[in-house]
């Protein structure tokens, strides 16, 4: 078997809320990441997937320890990560990258796309072959931008090439896992498609690993091996696409998935759809047994009250649901 | 029976220090009550200027209008576009409504949720501010707020994303509008509170009786909601058709290319998306002839440089469906099929 690239035991991620002022009490603690169990395997992607408020920005940023874990363990090509220091992570970090959300926000605004990519060689004190200012153009182009546009400043740039350059700056240093922490979710439809494409083709050309951490499960869908269900926190299933997909068997995934509008007409109207009542309920003050029984079309009284766990239900796949859908 | 509004080669444009942005243009459209036309487009291809110019709300000290948007009211019609200012406001809210993208910014976070929807409820009726909170309850409750007498008092930021928005769809029904614009309603809610509004505007229409347009980028959600559609690119409408065309049998090569580009979450083959290469032109410099021309994988079979210096019209290619492209309908009929075939 293949060792695995990235492995979670238990990671837990809570902050603590307090209320400021000069005696900044204790309020509460938010659960952001309470308890996952993953293995990514090099090469593969795993989907985390979720609404907003699940935990699923806060668990790909734990992964990479910019958030330092509460709990758990991160285990990254067989070695234990989770009590590192900065200083000891830095060598890791080149083969660890991220790729952000907000293509406007992550790049500095007064730094030309050639310092921004060539930046992260500097950092790990790394000469590549033939120069810095060399290494960058060849990353531009691999990554479809004109290479003669190296000395630009980010505003110069549309929406999607700005998260190409994102995408140039995440592979410089050949990772093995990134973190795509919602790449695509700023880009209009025609242009998140080059870029999911272009996601793909790395992955093949450099073996790369993803956690790709998005809300919209048509592009989880699309770009996944594996996909994790996460709501307040807690990873409510987990399996291989098709098995999630297909025969999704946690009452939340069979909801998420029937509420994703499909673009076409006649099967639309078709299709069987699970309206969920309310919203998520607070982080701060989660409900008690399983955290989804409050919007659960099939709630009773065991969900109210006893903590339903994470156990594997077949091969790959696992389910924290007491009373599950039929296979 | 007349539509209820006929948008009539509508043009939006706004000078800038960079030179004229033609934001929309030679828009032509209608709606009927009942009915749900929805205007798709990506970023800048001008489908809320349209709107907002439907709605009166921009300042037209500073920008160019021209064209018609006549709403068919049972006093006889009335032109948006050339009726003063003061006219047009007397419209807005009662005879048309709209619903904005993000409901944190589009409520006042000063006033409570009742006094918000109590004041457009005064606007258009008789009655002390008690009956217009009264009133408030009403609506809170019909757009499913759960305890609405007692929320009706708290502030929006007391409510999350999908409440706001239900209160925004409160505010905009409390007179009763004939035709509501709902502008990319649910692209800031999760998919699970996505459905429900959906839900909830689709009853709504029902009980009012209301013409409905949607702007979205959402293929998705326009296949589930709309009765016909518009495609909207560099602002200008592209296809205009009943909805199961528009995606079974789509007659311009933009409109199959976004078909193709978006993963769908009931195909798990994990085909490759067909990406149309490049972006969308800038509204300041669009190219000569077809604004797609750049982008467009059939632009060649078309003879003597056509795309390129000829700007396509919106034809009527058969009945109720329009398309603005040179391609014949046999050379149609091949790019559908060999783009993987949307059937």
């Amino acid at each position: 078997m293949t060792e695995p690239i990235l492995k979670l035991e238990g990671l837990k991620k809570h902050f603590e809320s307090t209320s400021g002022g000069i005696f900044n009490r204790k309020k509460g603690t938010v659960k952001a990441v309470d308890g996952i169990d993953l293995e990514i395997l090099p090469g593969e992607t795993v989907g985390l997937v979720g609404e907003s408020g699940c935990g699923k920005t806060t668990a790909g940023r734990t992964v990479l320890k910019l958030y330092e874990p509460t709990e758990g363990k991160i285990i990254f090509q067989g070695q234990d990560i989770t009590n590192l220091s900065r200083r000891q992570m830095k060598p890791l970090r080149a083969q660890m990258q991220m790729i952000f959300q907000d293509p406007f926000a992550s790049l500095n605004p007064r730094q030309t796309v050639g310092t921004l990519i060539g930046a992260t060689f500097d950092i790990q004190g790394i000469k590549p072959p033939g120069g810095v200012k060399q290494e960058v153009e060849r990353l531009m182009e691999r990554v479809g931008l004109n290479p003669e546009h190296v000395n630009r400043y980010p505003h110069e740039f549309s929406g999607g090439q700005r998260q190409r350059i994102g995408v140039a700056r995440a592979i410089a240093l050949k990772p093995k896992l990134i973190v795509a922490d919602e790449p695509v979710s700023a880009l209009d439809v025609s242009i998140q498609a080059q870029v999911v494409n272009l996601l793909d083709d790395l992955q093949e050309e450099f073996g790369l690993a993803y956690l790709f951490v998005a809300h919209d499960l048509s592009v989880v869908q699309h770009i996944s091996d594996r996909v994790v269900v996460m709501y307040l926190g807690k990873v409510m299933e987990q399996a291989d696409k098709k098995d999630l997909f297909l025969s999704p068997r946690h009452p939340y995934t069979k909801a998420l998935l029937s509420a994703v509008p499909v673009p076409d007409p006649i099967k639309g109207r078709s299709r069987e759809r699970i309206i969920l009542v309310g919203d998520l309920p607070s982080p701060m003050n989660p409900p008690s047994g399983c955290v989804f029984n409050t919007r659960c079309w099939k709630v009773q009284d065991k969900c109210r009250v006893e903590v339903p766990a994470l156990i594997q239900i077949a091969p790959n796949h696992r389910l924290a649901c007491h009373f599950p859908e039929p296979a | 029976m007349k539509p209820f509004l006929e948008v009539k080669n509508l043009s939006v444009s706004f000078p800038t220090q960079d030179g004229l942005v033609k934001a929309s243009n030679d828009i032509s459209f209608s709606v009927a009550r009942g009915e749900t036309l929805a205007v798709v487009g990506e970023s800048g291809s001008g489908k809320s200027v349209t709107s907002l110019a439907v709605m009166g709300l921009h300042n037209r000290n500073a920008t160019n209008i021209s064209g018609q948007a006549i709403l068919n009211l049972e006093t006889g019609p009335i032109d948006t576009i050339s009726a003063s200012p003061e006219a047009v406001r007397k419209l807005r809210g009662k005879s048309m409504a709209m619903i904005f993208q993000d409901p944190m910014s589009a409520l006042h976070p000063y006033y409570s949720i009742g006094d918000q929807i109590a004041e457009a409820w005064g606007l258009y009726n008789e009655g002390s501010k008690a009956d217009g909170i009264k009133r408030a309850v009403e609506m809170l409750d019909l757009v499913g707020i759960p305890g609405a007498s007692k929320r009706v008092k708290e502030f929006p930021h007391q409510f999350s994303g999908g409440m706001r928005q239900r209160v925004m769809i409160a505010m905009a029904l409390v007179n009763n509008p004939s035709l509501l614009i709902a502008d990319e309603p649910t692209t800031a809610l999760d998919v699970t509170v996505q459905s429900q509004i959906l839900k909830l505007l689709k009853d709504m229409q029902e009980e009012f009786n209301m013409a409905v347009i949607l702007i979205t980028h959402d293929l998705g959600v326009v296949a589930e909601v709309a009765d016909r559609a518009c495609v909207m690119y560099a602002g200008k409408i592209v296809e205009q058709s009943a909805i199961d065309d528009i995606y079974y049998l789509p007659d311009h090569p933009y409109t199959i290319g976004l078909l193709n580009s978006i993963p769908r979450v009931d195909q798990l083959e994990g085909k490759r998306l067909l990406a149309i290469p490049g972006q969308p032109p800038s509204l300041i410099s669009l190219p000569r002839g077809c604004s797609f021309r750049s982008r467009c994988t059939y632009s060649e079979l078309v003879p003597n440089n056509k795309c390129a210096t000829e700007v396509p019209n919106l034809d009527e290619k058969i009945s109720g469906h329009f398309s603005r492209c040179h391609l014949t309908e046999a050379q149609l009929v091949e790019a559908r099929t060999s783009a993987g075939g949307q059937a």
